[in-house]
């Protein structure tokens, strides 16, 4: 698995990853200043076309960010899927935009540059910061009126790759070719506007924007891990807890985690849709192995204390799957030992008969004969914990979720 | 002894004049380090508004605790035992402002004064950047973050809602610049 980002709570504990924090807040509220964005006039005259230094600055920064971070992806430094991608609400986010506009033209500022203005000692930046903590606090009061606004045209973890399908390489060099057209455009205009003499600037500005071009292009070509790319990276030490058993959860600890209150339990059936209408769990979620990677941002985004069973016949369809989803960094995958057959074996015990050797060896369909789809009309489909007597020896560990758990905003 | 006798010459004091600011591009190029160093090594990106609200929240935990245990949005942040400002982005909005001071300092920047259009009083500009505030305060939750958490970070790792997010932040400010020109200009 790839080394970055840092399981920083496992490596230097809370103080630690709080101490790296303050570092970086440290180093972004330095360079927000000597960019200037401690002045109100600066900011604001981006919108009278005289210098545009805020659309440069923050253009500048999010394309060197971008291909970094997906240099780094590529050459398999950096997992992009522990990168927390802020999640697209679509409505509330372009509602909430247009507002901000209009607060950053009354204001001057928003509101990490206010923070930076009110420690620079500028009074019109203390006014902000203190109206940024009144709308915040008006905000928290009023949500409540129109809260299903607020959680509408949700869609999860939606990168512009997936938006536009095209592949990554295309649109980081894409956004890097829009970013320099409107570098461009954005000197033509303090030119006109603003009486700027283009001679002045610095000629090292073509350099950096050939070099921006060119890491581009270097991603364009390497190109992104695969699943399989992913999987590979990952396979010595994970194929090694296949082979242990040590990822195979028995039905006993499937049953006794779902009466866990501090766990959430997702079950998550990757068999074909005639044996998932024939018999499944009660709450069993049915994404079918062929389309199970399209669930992948979904499931990135599940709480911490979430645990994911998979579930086939036998293991077959359901050790690929944890292959698949290993490979993403999905935290906390397992495997139901034995499957649907065994659970059948074990619950139902008036159908069928089953031999544990068919565990793995088993060519994955339902052994089981049904009369008619009972979907979760059985009583296996959930049974009574209380009324079996099952030893079996605990393998779910909760792994604390590595990377992001919210937003920078959030 | 001889010296102890003497007065000191006095020290010319020099007026520190201000340093100017870098270059748009050298600062965006730093910045951009800063927003790759913090996705690399936290997998976060960046942020500030964030960290206000979670001090807000604080605040109100503290005077009416019963009223935040009443509001689901304000619950998840300081419901029941939960500390709203144990949270990687409040320590980050801190540091943001030590950044500043420091920044502000070694440039000799920190200056008491109101950055304004001329044709307007200082009271209408304190008034205006706290009207300002309030408006980008609230759209900031409403979108889900600021110009830091959404537009930079949301940006960098190519989130479509955050790009969308830009383009209307940018449409906002533009759409009323004109009406407003009085102000700044």
């Amino acid at each position: 698995m790839p080394l970055f980002p840092l399981p920083l709570n496992t490596l230097i504990g809370t103080l630690g990853t709080y101490a790296v924090y303050l570092v970086i807040g440290f180093a972004f509220g330095y360079v927000l200043e000597i960019s200037g964005f401690g002045n109100s006039r600066k900011l604001a005259a981006q919108f009278y076309f005289k210098e545009l230094t805020v659309l440069k600055v923050m253009f500048t920064a999010i394309v060197v960010a971008m291909v970094l971070i997906f240099l780094a992806s590529a050459i398999g430094l950096l997992d992009y899927n522990l990168v927390w991608v802020n999640p697209t609400y679509w409505w509330p986010g372009i509602v909430g935009g247009l507002i901000m506009g209009v607060g950053f033209i009354v204001g001057g500022f928003c509101p990490g540059t206010s923070i930076v203005a009110a420690a620079t000692a500028k009074i019109d930046g203390i006014f902000f910061l203190g109206g940024v903590f009144f709308g915040i606090f008006l905000f928290g009061e009023t949500v409540g009126l129109y809260e299903p606004f607020f959680n509408s045209s949700y869609a999860g973890r939606l990168t512009l790759m997936d938006w536009l399908n095209l592949p990554t390489g295309v649109v980081v060099l894409g956004v890097v070719l829009m970013a320099l057209f409107m570098f461009w455009g954005s000197e033509q205009l303090e030119r006109i506007f603003g009486q700027r003499d283009l001679t002045k600037e610095p000629r090292t500005r073509l350099y950096g924007a050939g070099a921006l071009v060119l890491v581009a292009v270097a991603v364009l070509f390497i190109g992104q891990p695969t699943n399989a790319d992913k999987w590979t990276r990952i396979a010595p030490e994970r194929q090694a807890q296949l082979d242990a058993r040590a990822v195979q959860i028995h039905p006993g600890e499937l049953l006794t985690l779902q009466e866990d209150r501090r766990l959430s339990i997702r079950v998550l059936d990757v068999r074909d849709e005639a044996s998932f209408n024939l018999f499944h769990f009660t709450d069993a979620e049915h994404l079918p192995l062929a389309t199970l990677a399209e669930e992948v941002p979904a499931l990135l985004l599940a709480p911490a204390n979430t645990v994911f069973v998979l579930v086939s016949n036998d293991e077959a369809a359901a050790t690929e799957a944890w292959k698949l989803l290993t490979a993403e960094a999905v935290p906390n995958v397992y495997i139901l030992e034995g499957g649907i057959n065994y659970w059948l074996y074990l619950f139902d015990d008036g159908i069928g008969d089953y031999d544990p050797a068919l565990f793995t060896a088993g060519d994955d369909s339902l052994r089981h004969p049904f009369d008619a789809a009972l979907g979760d009309r059985l009583p296996a489909a959930r049974p009574n914990t209380h009324s079996v007597d099952l030893k079996f020896e605990p393998k779910v560990k909760l792994e604390l979720k590595r990377g992001p758990s919210g937003g920078g905003c959030g | 002894m001889t010296t102890a006798t003497q007065a000191a010459p006095a020290k010319i004091r020099r007026v520190r004049e201000p340093r100017p600011y870098v270059h748009p591009y050298l600062g965006g190029f730093l910045l951009g380090l800063v927003l790759f160093a913090a996705f690399f090594i936290t997998g976060n990106g960046l942020g500030a508004s964030g960290g206000l609200n979670r001090y807000v929240v604080f605040i109100q935990d503290l005077i009416a605790p019963e009223h935040v245990d009443q509001t689901s949005y304000l619950l998840t942040m300081a419901g029941g035992d939960l500390n709203p400002l144990d949270n990687w982005v409040v320590i980050m909005s801190a540091g943001v402002l030590l950044g500043g001071i420091v920044s502000g300092w070694r440039n000799g920047r920190i200056k008491l004064e109101t950055n304004k259009g001329p044709n307007i009083t200082n009271r209408t500009r304190w008034g205006m950047a706290f009207l300002g505030g309030a408006i980008m305060g609230y759209g900031a939750r409403l979108a889900r973050g600021c110009t830091s958490g959404q537009a930079l970070s949301g940006g960098a790792v190519l989130s479509a809602g955050s790009w969308i997010f830009m383009f209307a932040v940018f449409g906002g400010a533009y759409a009323l610049a004109y009406t407003l020109r009085r102000f700044w200009n």
